[in-house]
């Protein structure tokens, strides 16, 4: 485990025609406490939330973003590609407390 | 505030206690907005499938003093577990009770593998309870018809009749004789137990079918059982049964 980061459900078509367009969805498990919560005893909870998610394919980078407070736990990211080539998806996700998970996923085109 | 606009508007309908007939009867995600619905039913947005993965790598991990995992005596969950969580709450003939789905894991946690038993609503108890009930998704409730339940079905019975709480209502008087109605902004489902564990938005996590029991229970102000109270678990017993037949939905989505 990286972090508050546990496990990642990263979910698009296992094999697409040259040109398509997929949708890539992912599903992060992340507490993304927002810093404004206080616990028990009346103490802020540190913020701890993602606050970077990149995708890239081959090593280009198909979609980027920064996130912030405000983002509901778990966060869920839909974004799309155009299928060129079969190779290599790099998922990464970056949290306050500095950890970086990563996964990778083979794309194939037909 | 809202209780109290509650109170006044159910005086004016609740003449009659009547069970909801079989073709009556919705699930909760019936009541849920078409996108909270949407969520539910695609495994890649349903943010419970998280704990369901969890659970699945605990379901071969190593534990305890005899270092099995559930999988060394269970084999596969996909075949050893099919069906399993529909026919829970079963007769546990050791205590002479019945036991629901969590405290059977949570009995094999503690004798066979001879691991610490997991606290009530941890994640590990959930995922792997969560993981567990998948394995009856689509599959009809299934109540065992075993005669030594019959006396704690009926004990749940009589508990969802019983008033309770400051407010003095009754389980039934919301889910029997006023479901479809609203209840503040939420409207009041049927309170069948086929999807649980869940993942409720509002919680922001997952939890179990006695969470939103004691969530129901302090909602009329009444004192809500600690959990793994016999109690709930006869209730369990007894919402199970009205709900026999229904598809089970494991793991649900909640708003
Ligand atoms: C004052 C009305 C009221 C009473 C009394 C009440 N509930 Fe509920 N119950 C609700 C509402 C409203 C919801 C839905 C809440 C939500 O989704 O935010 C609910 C949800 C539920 C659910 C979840 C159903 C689903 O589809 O997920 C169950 C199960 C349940 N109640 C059982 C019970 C039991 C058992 C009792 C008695 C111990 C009880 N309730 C008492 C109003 C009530
Ligand atoms: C050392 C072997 C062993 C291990 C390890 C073990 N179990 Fe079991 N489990 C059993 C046996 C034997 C039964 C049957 C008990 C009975 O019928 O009274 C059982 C029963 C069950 C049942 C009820 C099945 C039914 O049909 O009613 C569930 C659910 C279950 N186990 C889950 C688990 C989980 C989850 C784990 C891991 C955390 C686990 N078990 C670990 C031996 C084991």
């Amino acid at each position: 485990m990286a972090g508050s980061m546990g496990r990642a459900l990263i979910n698009f078509p296992p094999k697409a025609r040259k040109g398509d367009v997929i949708e890539i969805r992912t599903l992060l498990s992340h507490p993304m406490e927002t810093g404004f919560r206080p616990d028990s005893y009346g103490r802020l909870i540190p913020r701890d939330i993602v606050n970077r998610f990149e995708c890239l394919f081959n090593g280009e980078p198909v979609f980027a973003c920064d996130l912030f407070s405000a983002i509901s736990a778990n966060p869920f990211m839909a974004f799309t590609m155009t299928a060129t080539q079969s190779g290599e998806l790099v998922f990464r996700w970056k949290d306050d407390t500095g950890a970086v998970m990563e996964e990778k996923r083979r794309f194939e085109v037909e | 505030m809202r209780a109290a606009l509650f109170v006044l508007s159910l005086g004016a309908a609740s003449a009659a206690l009547a069970e909801i007939p079989a073709d009556q009867r919705k699930s909760g995600a019936d009541f849920m907005s078409a996108q909270t619905r949407a969520m539910q039913n695609d495994d890649a947005t349903n943010p419970a499938m998280l704990s369901v993965l969890d659970g699945e790598s605990r379901w071969s991990a190593k534990a305890g003093a005899g270092a099995k995992s559930c999988a060394d005596c269970h084999g596969p969950a996909e075949t050893s577990m099919k069906g399993v969580a529909a026919r829970y709450p079963a007769f546990d003939a050791e205590s002479g009770r019945p036991i629901d789905l969590a405290g059977r894991i949570n009995s094999c946690v503690e004798t066979r593998q001879q691991a610490q038993p997991l606290k009530p609503e941890s994640p590990g108890l959930l995922a792997l309870t969560a993981y567990v009930a998948l394995q009856s998704r689509g599959m009809p409730v299934a109540p065992p018809s075993d005669e030594r339940l019959a006396s704690f079905r009926a004990r749940g019975e009589e508990l969802w009749r019983q008033r309770f709480g400051q407010l003095n209502f009754s389980c039934a008087q919301c889910h029997d004789d006023n479901w479809g109605r609203k209840l503040g902004s939420a409207p009041i489902p049927q309170a069948h137990p086929n999807a649980y564990p869940i993942y409720r938005l509002d919680w922001q996590g997952m939890g179990s079918l006695q969470r939103r029991l004691r969530n129901c229970m302090s909602g009329v102000r009444a004192n809500a059982y600690p959990y793994g109270a016999p109690e709930f678990v006869d209730l369990e017993l007894y919402l199970m049964q009205r709900a026999a037949g229904m598809p089970m939905e494991t793991p649900g989505v909640r708003p």
